[in-house]
């Protein structure tokens, strides 16, 4: 069997046992990229030269000491908007096209402290506003199972990675389904972890109240180990929560799920669902019955407002974090001008793509005097009222099942004109970064043209292992991720 | 809700963004399109709920106020869009009378 074909947990079994080499693992998963990517187009910047690099010491050292972690010589791919020492970090955007951050993030720090292997820096939408990677300035990712689709977004780049079998794990961002919603696209694991439970030290701040980093994997399990070397308190990101960090791969033992309580709120299945969505997702829930778990309706009632209050929060956050793009400390500066005003205005307006400029005027004009109150304050109330309907829910329940997206993957250029269309699309992932709950997406099913369909999960905060044992209860009894992309 | 090319250019100006008068009539377009999508929000009654800014519920993190290792200047400077010995350039700012 192909090296790229196995998962991080299978592929980190046969490295620790010295049936293959780290050198072995990089030439295959770069003999697999020279073959996949000129159609899949994932990455931003591949790190060849370094993970040969790193692949050889390894092995060297390995022969003399033969002690691993969990992640070591794991290739491994990270969403362009976190930063990697000395690896260009360009969100996708112009205005960072040549920044190379002098400082990992806290994330990478952690992989690199289990010796993985940087494969490259994935694509993205520009700044991880949007949900196509067709906002990426440096052109779309494609969607392994069918090239004329979008892989999602904002983290397509790294979901279509992991896909395409161009890495065997990756990390993404997710702010309103950034890392959910391109794993349904493209058949494969994405988990957004609770608010806190991840540093975002090092990550390109977009929305800092709704933003954390997670795993995008072939399956659950290898979410789980991912997970586990992110997750926990650092003293750099004073939002991330100081809480013990359950042992993830230990929960997902347990195959049933007797005693769980499993919620379907009645909101999510309405009017905009696709009908084979519908179908694959009421089959997982049926699915859900039969490993045991007791299965009851429920209400999301504010589940409509959802959209509406995070376009105000999180483009009033955006504008805010935005603002250091300036031309001064790094990233682009625009040549010929004439006062400081003008350097700003236009190092702004030839740095930034059109949804970039977009989120940062709405979110400068809900912030201004005059529509504060009407527009911020009141979304942040509406806010307050989403959390309200989750903590009723969730006193009835243990865990929330519903569709990740409402549609399969779109066709590239479907939405790309109409920006309220594709903000829609995010509808049932959103309203979990409102209430800072973890969320996981799986493979239900596919659409009768080959499309993959994602069924979500949502857990109470910080019970990402309930999630992960039910994710993966149910995953074992169905093998939906066995199915894998074949690239034409 | 009606967002006006007049208004585009005043929160452009909030923002330091150079509009051309292309951009101002899409985005007058789009913003209107999104802001009245937006104007469901007064449907949900919100009397005395409290607004929510951040869900941990955390105020106030505190570190020990310690001396440690901060990003060498070379490091700190590497990106700059222009440099000069240990600082970054910038236009002039204080005016000639």
């Amino acid at each position: 069997m192909s090296l790229h074909k196995l998962s991080l947990v299978e592929l980190h079994k046969k490295f620790t046992a010295g049936e293959v080499t780290a050198t072995e693992i990089v030439g295959a998963y770069f003999l697999r990229i020279s073959q996949v990517e000129p159609k899949v187009k994932a990455f931003v910047t591949q790190s060849k030269d370094a993970a040969y690099g790193q692949a050889e010491a390894l092995d060297q050292k390995l022969k003399v000491w033969r002690k691993t972690y969990p992640l070591t010589g794991m290739p491994l791919a990270v969403k362009d908007n976190i930063c990697t020492d000395g690896v260009p970090t360009t969100c996708s955007s112009r205005m960072l096209q040549n920044f190379v951050p002098p400082y990992d993030a806290t994330v990478v720090s952690r992989l690199r402290s289990q010796e993985y292997i940087l494969v490259g820096k994935t694509n993205l939408d520009e700044f991880a506003m949007g949900s196509s990677t067709e906002n990426s300035a440096f052109g779309p990712s494609r969607n392994p199972w069918n090239l004329h689709c979008v892989p999602g977004g904002s983290s397509g780049g790294s979901a279509a990675a992991v896909a395409a079998e161009e890495c065997v794990a990756a990390l993404g961002s997710d702010t309103g389904g950034s890392i959910r919603q391109p794993a349904a696209f493209c058949g494969v694991v994405g988990l957004k972890p609770t608010y806190g439970r991840v540093s975002r030290y090092g990550l390109v701040a977009f929305a800092s109240s709704l933003d954390q980093i997670g795993p995008i994997t072939r399956n659950v399990s290898d979410a789980a180990l991912l997970l586990q070397v992110i997750a926990g308190h650092d003293p750099m990101d004073s939002t991330s929560v100081d809480c013990s960090v359950p042992d993830y791969l230990k929960a997902l033992q347990k195959r049933d799920l007797k005693s769980m309580r499993v919620g379907v709120p009645v909101e999510f299945f309405t009017e905009g669902l696709d009908p084979e969505v519908e179908q694959a997702v009421r089959g997982a829930i049926g699915e859900l019955k039969q490993l045991g778990a007791e299965v009851k309706e429920i209400r999301l009632p504010r589940t409509d407002a959802a959209v509406a209050v995070y376009y105000v929060i999180a483009t009033a956050e955006a504008s805010s974090n935005l603002a250091r793009f300036d031309g001064v400390k790094f990233g682009f500066r625009a040549k010929e001008t004439k006062d400081l005003l003008d350097l700003y205005m236009k190092t702004r307006q030839e740095g930034f793509g059109p949804e970039v400029k977009r989120r940062i005027m709405l979110g400068a004009y809900v912030l201004s005097a005059g529509y504060y109150d009407a527009y911020y304050g009141k979304a942040q109330a509406v806010r307050t009222l989403v959390c309200q309907d989750f903590d009723a829910a969730f006193k009835e329940v243990d865990l929330i099942v519903t569709p990740a997206t409402p549609t399969p993957a779109f066709r590239l250029g479907e939405k790309s004109e109409d920006p309220l269309q594709m903000y829609l699309s995010d509808i049932f992932t959103i309203s979990v970064n409102l209430a800072g709950l973890p969320a996981i997406a799986l493979p239900c099913g596919f659409t009768r043209a080959g499309l993959p369909i994602g069924l979500q999960l949502i857990g109470r905060a910080f019970e990402e292992d309930t999630m992960l044992r039910a994710a993966h209860a149910y995953e074992q009894s169905t093998q939906w991720w066995t199915k894998r992309a074949v690239l034409r | 809700m009606n967002i006006t090319q007049q208004d585009v250019e005043k929160v452009a100006q909030l923002a330091r963004l150079a509009v051309t008068a292309d951009e101002k009539e899409t985005f007058a377009k789009q913003l209107t399109q999104i802001l009245t999508h937006v104007d469901k929000l007064k449907q949900y009654d919100t009397t005395g709920i409290e607004p929510t800014a951040t869900v941990t519920g955390q105020v106030n993190v505190f570190r020990e106020d310690l001396v440690r290792s901060s990003l060498p200047v070379d490091k700190a400077l590497m990106n700059a869009p222009e440099r000069e010995s240990d600082g970054f350039v910038v236009p002039k700012i204080i005016e000639e009378r």
